[in-house]
């Protein structure tokens, strides 16, 4: 039984380092900041936990568990308001490509300090 | 060698190749966003990478720094973000 947990433990580490790997690609490949930080947030975070998991199934002591799911839920929690911070700067100091939008819903806002 | 740590082998080498490529684009980031960009995905690999590891060897006293690791890296980018975009607005946000 322990030699089944090792192993699916080991194929979920290694989905998540590929999904780390489809981020970092994706950090090199795309435009602009604003899908820059798509890359580096969606997938990066979906890795993460899914190395939390395996980490958990193969260390099957209790306390490392929590603290493993600690860390898989700060990093759930936190990876959002990076995100979020990035975001507002990266419209307001330029780092959108205007060609790249379809749509701009921010364009008309007259209460925005920085236009 | 078991299979499981043939894997999680492979797990760290590709870890690895993702690291570089992190750096990639830390260096080659036109603006300093591009950067903090950068580095949040250079601490959540490094976090992957030091989760792999301990899942290999099963020592179980890296998993603490692992929690350090992602808090720092969290305020890190979180006071780079607040203090990068200062000298357009002209200090007044």
């Amino acid at each position: 039984m322990t030699g089944l947990l090792d192993v699916v433990g080991a194929v979920l580490v290694l989905l998540g380092a590929l999904l780390a790997l489809a981020a970092a690609i994706g950090l090199l490949r795309l435009p602009d900041v604003l899908s820059r930080m798509h890359a580096a947030t969606k997938p990066q975070t979906a890795g993460l936990v899914l190395v939390v998991v395996g980490a958990a199934l193969l260390l099957r002591t209790s306390v490392d568990t929590w603290m493993l799911v600690l860390v898989g839920a700060f990093q759930l929690i936190t990876a959002p308001v990076t995100a979020h911070l990035v975001g507002r700067l990266a419209y307001r100091s330029g780092g959108v490509r205007e060609d790249l939008l379809h749509r701009d819903d921010l364009a008309d806002r007259e209460d925005d300090p920085a236009r | 060698m078991s299979l499981a740590s043939v894997l999680l082998t492979v797990a760290l080498a590709i870890l690895g190749l993702s690291l570089l490529l992190v750096l990639g684009r830390f260096v080659l980031g036109p603006s300093a966003l591009d950067r903090l960009v950068a580095l949040d995905a250079l601490v959540a690999v490094i976090m992957c990478g030091l989760m792999a590891q301990v899942a290999l060897s099963r020592d179980s006293a890296i998993v603490p720094t692992i929690v350090a690791v992602s808090l720092v890296g969290f305020l890190g980018s979180s006071t780079v973000a607040r203090f990068v975009g200062r000298k357009r607005s002209g200090g007044g946000s």
